[in-house]
């Protein structure tokens, strides 16, 4: 049997990994794609949880992880949409010259 | 005399034999490793694109882990939803923004060297955080556990339409504010990215 520790590792690793790309990376559409990678670990976490709880014809890990992969879709639509109505713009989407708000 | 050095034999193989992992643990590896490598592509690849693939095989594989769990719908919305429609849209994206000069610089910008420290800091602590506690090794059975109504079911079934029944009755509310905010997320995608002219 799989112990539980091994899937919040793998969770822990791929969240690290998101948290990375979303802050280190030059294009705001790699932003993004860890955005949706953080999101992942969440939901392995979630769904972890609820497989090895007590109560799991509650269905709730389930539940919260459907729920969670529905709104990162709809935030990945308007992000997307967002980062291409920049491009139009400014002909960029390069983070480091998006600097319009910078102090 | 022989059988007690067959006796002591005996035990001394079984102290050193090497414990055999079981399917579930082999399953894993196989697909934790291609979900953990795939991660790790996303952050430092050159190219965009193959940022955007590596991150197709993460879906994939994180979908693996969610069947392995037991928990086969939602590994199918996974891939319904993220590598159908998610990943569509970054490519779709991607090919909409282009001018980058790929490959020419480095992906990373000035505060990755920061940035990888801290993660490799943000790592251990989740990794001892993880390991200090006694988590369970062992799942319960689902056959163990009563669906309400549906008990007479077999189980993969009973778990699908528990999850119509909660939708629909704990989870009311929350469904159909999710419905809202898909319409509302698409009209302002739409809005946002239509051709001014």
């Amino acid at each position: 049997m799989v112990p539980l520790s091994w899937y919040l590792v793998l969770a822990a690793f791929i969240f690290c990994c998101g948290l990375l790309a979303a802050l280190a990376r030059r294009n705001a559409i790699a932003v993004l794609m860890g955005i949706e990678l953080m999101l992942n670990a969440v939901n392995i976490n979630l769904v972890a949880f609820w497989r090895y709880g007590a109560a799991v014809e509650q269905l709730d890990g389930l539940l919260f992880a459907l729920f969670v992969i529905a709104i990162a879709a709809a935030e990945a639509a308007v992000g997307l949409a967002l980062i291409i109505s920049v491009y139009r713009s400014r002909k960029t989407v390069n983070l480091d010259e998006l600097t319009l708000l910078q102090g | 005399m022989i059988e007690q050095l067959n006796q002591l034999i005996e035990q001394l193989l079984i102290q050193t034999a090497p414990t055999v992992p079981s399917i579930q643990q082999v399953v894993f590896v196989m697909l934790a490793i291609p979900a953990a490598v795939a991660a790790l592509m996303v952050v430092l690849a050159r190219n965009l694109f193959h940022s955007a693939l590596a991150l197709v095989g993460t879906l994939f594989a994180v979908a693996g882990i969610y069947a392995l769990l037991e928990a086969e719908f939602l590994a199918v919305s996974q891939i319904l939803v993220y590598v159908g429609a998610i990943s569509t849209l970054i490519t779709f994206a991607i090919m909409l923004t282009r001018g980058m000069m790929y490959g020419a610089t480095s992906p990373l910008n000035r505060q990755a060297g920061t940035a990888i420290m801290i993660m490799g800091l943000l790592f251990a602590v989740l990794s001892g955080l993880v390991a200090s506690m006694p988590w369970p090794e062992n799942l319960v059975a689902l056959e163990t556990f009563s669906w309400g109504i549906f008990s007479n079911r077999i189980t993969g079934e009973a778990i699908i339409a528990s999850l119509g029944q909660k939708f629909l009755t704990t989870y009311l509310v929350p469904f159909e504010l999710m419905a809202v905010l898909l319409l509302v997320a698409l009209a302002g995608a739409i809005l946002l990215a239509r051709d001014r002219q």
